[in-house]
């Protein structure tokens, strides 16, 4: 590759779905944007596994958007944590527009497909921009792109209620991005500055003023409701519930994780954990993370929708990857990053098998799925390894993760924490086995007719995260590698 | 005629950020408390305007001019919050502008834009 190119790969990796979207719009045809979807999501892929490269061979890489020098213009920054989110998200990207035209064409209507796919690109393109941009501003206007066209995604499912659910994040999101600027707009008048690893130069001289400490307070809030963070989840089950069964995949794999992500850059990248002794907001987390893994995962065993009952399950998910924020420590970091990793596998995985039995038996509810274990034995099978994973079997990626957040509790002392996670682990144990139960313990009313398995190119992706939760289950050394070297960048990191 | 209560000096000064205040709690309550879709997005409205306040007040001193390079000016405004709003403008008008056309949506769909109607209807479908 030319010198020239491989310089520009930052930049590329956000222009790139930028300049398709409206290219979508032009063609207007179902298979061809589709094809552009996955021809540009393959690209940043490949994008993503060069810039990793790049970071790992040279050190974290600083791209100045324009040429404008560093703390005035926009930069872009790649560090070894941004790699691994955007590899993060762009496999599950890919992956899931492979599997995507089938389950697309049967859920939404033809004239409106194409849309499906610019929306598709251009929340990805805000995806990517939040994991590169080196700059708070920045990251709120990505965060806008990512939020308004997933907001139109979710509003594509059949069901009324989609209208609804996508109004409600609608509301919520909005709240919680202009909580975000809102903090930024402080952080600005205290220091100046919109760059990143300018202001955290700059803030520790002001760190202990009452102005930063309610930026913190703000900033928290408002990524904490994009994140579906305890109490502020609401508007996620239904928007997961809802939303046409790829897009559930791609951003219950995706939207939250680059959430987390933009939490950890402004704590630990920004703020520095010097800002942990001025006001106690990890202790704040600890808590609220600790109600919604139990809490979450109790409200998961009651519920009858299957899709609903794995969107619950995601935000106690995402609390187990707060509770790693709150240790303030490399090893719960490690264990965050690692579950961000490994949740988006198992999450991905567990929903592209929902949109299989969806595309099958036009239903996901758990009570229509009896006797799918012997119909469709394939997706069914993925769904069983990749839920021992979500539960935390050994030899899965989940085991591997919730492993490295119990080291990072007991190495606190927080036994109580520990036992409370395993605790947890139980219920999804609990909530898992009521789908399992249904699939292959009950007859398939004679009535209702037999149905086959859903074709390989749905079967394949499913198949390639499932072999993923498995292969980084057991050869850890990887993901591990990377994400504790982005822990320690992150603590080591901050001034 | 002297005034019954002293003033203290700051609060003519910090004006623009009481009514930062008073702006964002009024539309904050308005997007929590009614049940009116479209009084919620005009409530988020006003919220996001609160904002946009806040960054040009903080950017704007006594005096100052506009970033225009002259010999004569002396004190310039710091024109980048300004510019900034800017794109915060442009994205409240995305989210206004989807918010209402989803309330479009969902007065087809539903027959009201009521939200307590909405979620009775929600509940008899389940």
């Amino acid at each position: 590759m030319s010198v020239l190119l491989s310089a520009h790969l930052p930049a590329l990796q956000v222009v790139l779905p930028l300049i398709s979207a409206p290219l979508c719009v032009l063609f207007r045809r179902a298979g061809a944007t589709w094809l552009i979807a996955l021809i540009v999501s393959w690209a940043s892929l490949g994008i993503s596994i060069l810039l990793l490269e790049q970071v790992i061979a040279n050190g974290p890489i600083s791209y100045l958007l324009g040429s404008w020098a560093a703390p005035w213009g926009i930069e872009y920054k790649v560090d070894m944590l941004s790699a691994f989110v955007m590899l993060i998200v762009t496999s599950i990207g890919s992956i899931s527009m492979v599997f995507a035209p089938n389950s697309v064409n049967a859920e939404i209507p033809e004239d409106r497909i194409y849309l499906f796919y610019t929306m598709y690109l251009l929340t990805f393109c805000g995806l990517l921009g939040i994991t590169i941009t080196g700059d708070a501003f920045n990251l709120f206007v990505f965060l806008e792109i990512s939020s308004l066209s997933s907001y139109v995604l979710i509003s594509l499912g059949a069901e009324r209620n989609a209208l609804t659910a996508a109004l409600r994040y609608l509301i919520l999101g909005t709240v919680g991005a202009t909580f975000y600027i809102i903090g930024v707009g402080l952080m600005y008048q205290m220091t100046g500055t919109l760059n990143m690893s300018d202001l955290a130069e700059r803030l520790p001289a002001v760190a202990e003023t009452r102005t930063i400490l309610v930026a913190l307070g703000f900033v928290t809030v408002g990524i904490g409701l994009k994140l579906g963070l305890f109490p502020v989840h609401v508007w996620l089950p239904n928007a997961y519930a809802y939303a046409p069964s790829v897009v559930t995949a791609f951003l219950a794999a995706t939207a939250t994780k680059v959430a987390v992500y933009a939490l950890l850059r402004i704590y630990f990248s920004v703020f520095g954990t010097k800002i942990f002794a001025a006001l106690p907001i990890d202790e704040f987390l600890l808590l609220l993370s600790l109600v919604a893994i139990l809490s979450m995962s109790a409200v998961a065993i009651f519920q009858k929708n299957a899709k609903r009952l794995l969107a619950y399950s995601s935000v106690a998910q995402v609390g187990y990857m707060i509770i790693g924020i709150s240790m303030v420590s490399v090893t719960g970091l490690t264990a965050t990053i690692l579950h961000l990793f490994n949740h988006a596998m198992i999450k991905g995985a567990l929903f592209l098998v929902l949109a299989a039995v969806f595309f099958r038996i036009k239903s996901v509810k758990i009570e229509d799925m009896a006797g799918l274990g012997r119909m469709m034995p394939f997706s069914m099978a993925a769904f069983v390894v990749a839920g021992f994973s979500l539960v935390g079997v050994p030899l899965t990626v989940g085991f591997v993760s919730k492993w490295y957040l119990i080291l990072g509790a007991l190495e606190k002392g927080w036994w109580p924490v520990a036992g409370l996670i395993l605790v947890s682990s139980l219920l999804a144990v609990i909530y898992f086995w009521k789908v399992i139960e249904v699939a292959y313990f009950k007859e398939r009313p004679a009535e209702i007719g037999a149905i086959s398995e859903v074709p390989a190119v749905m079967l394949i992706p499913m198949w390639v995260l499932v072999g993923a939760n498995i292969y980084f289950g057991i050869n850890t050394g990887l993901s591990v590698g990377a994400a504790s070297a982005a822990a320690k960048l992150l603590i080591g990191g901050a001034p | 005629m002297e005034l019954p209560i002293e003033i203290p000096m700051e609060i003519p000064g910090l004006l623009n950020y009481w009514i930062v205040i008073v702006l964002m709690m009024a539309g904050f309550y308005v997007v929590i408390s009614h049940g009116n879709l479209v009084k919620k997005m005009v409530g988020l409205s006003v919220f996001q305007v609160a904002v946009f306040v806040l960054y040009i007040s903080m950017s704007k001193i006594d005096g100052g001019s506009a970033p225009i390079l002259d010999d004569a000016i002396k004190q310039y405004s710091n024109p980048l919050p300004h510019v900034l709003i800017l794109t915060a403008i442009v994205v409240g008008v995305a989210t206004t502008a989807l918010g209402l056309a989803l309330i479009v949506r969902v007065r087809d769909a539903y027959g009201t834009i009521e939200e307590d109607e909405i979620l009775e209807q929600e509940r008899n479908d389940t």
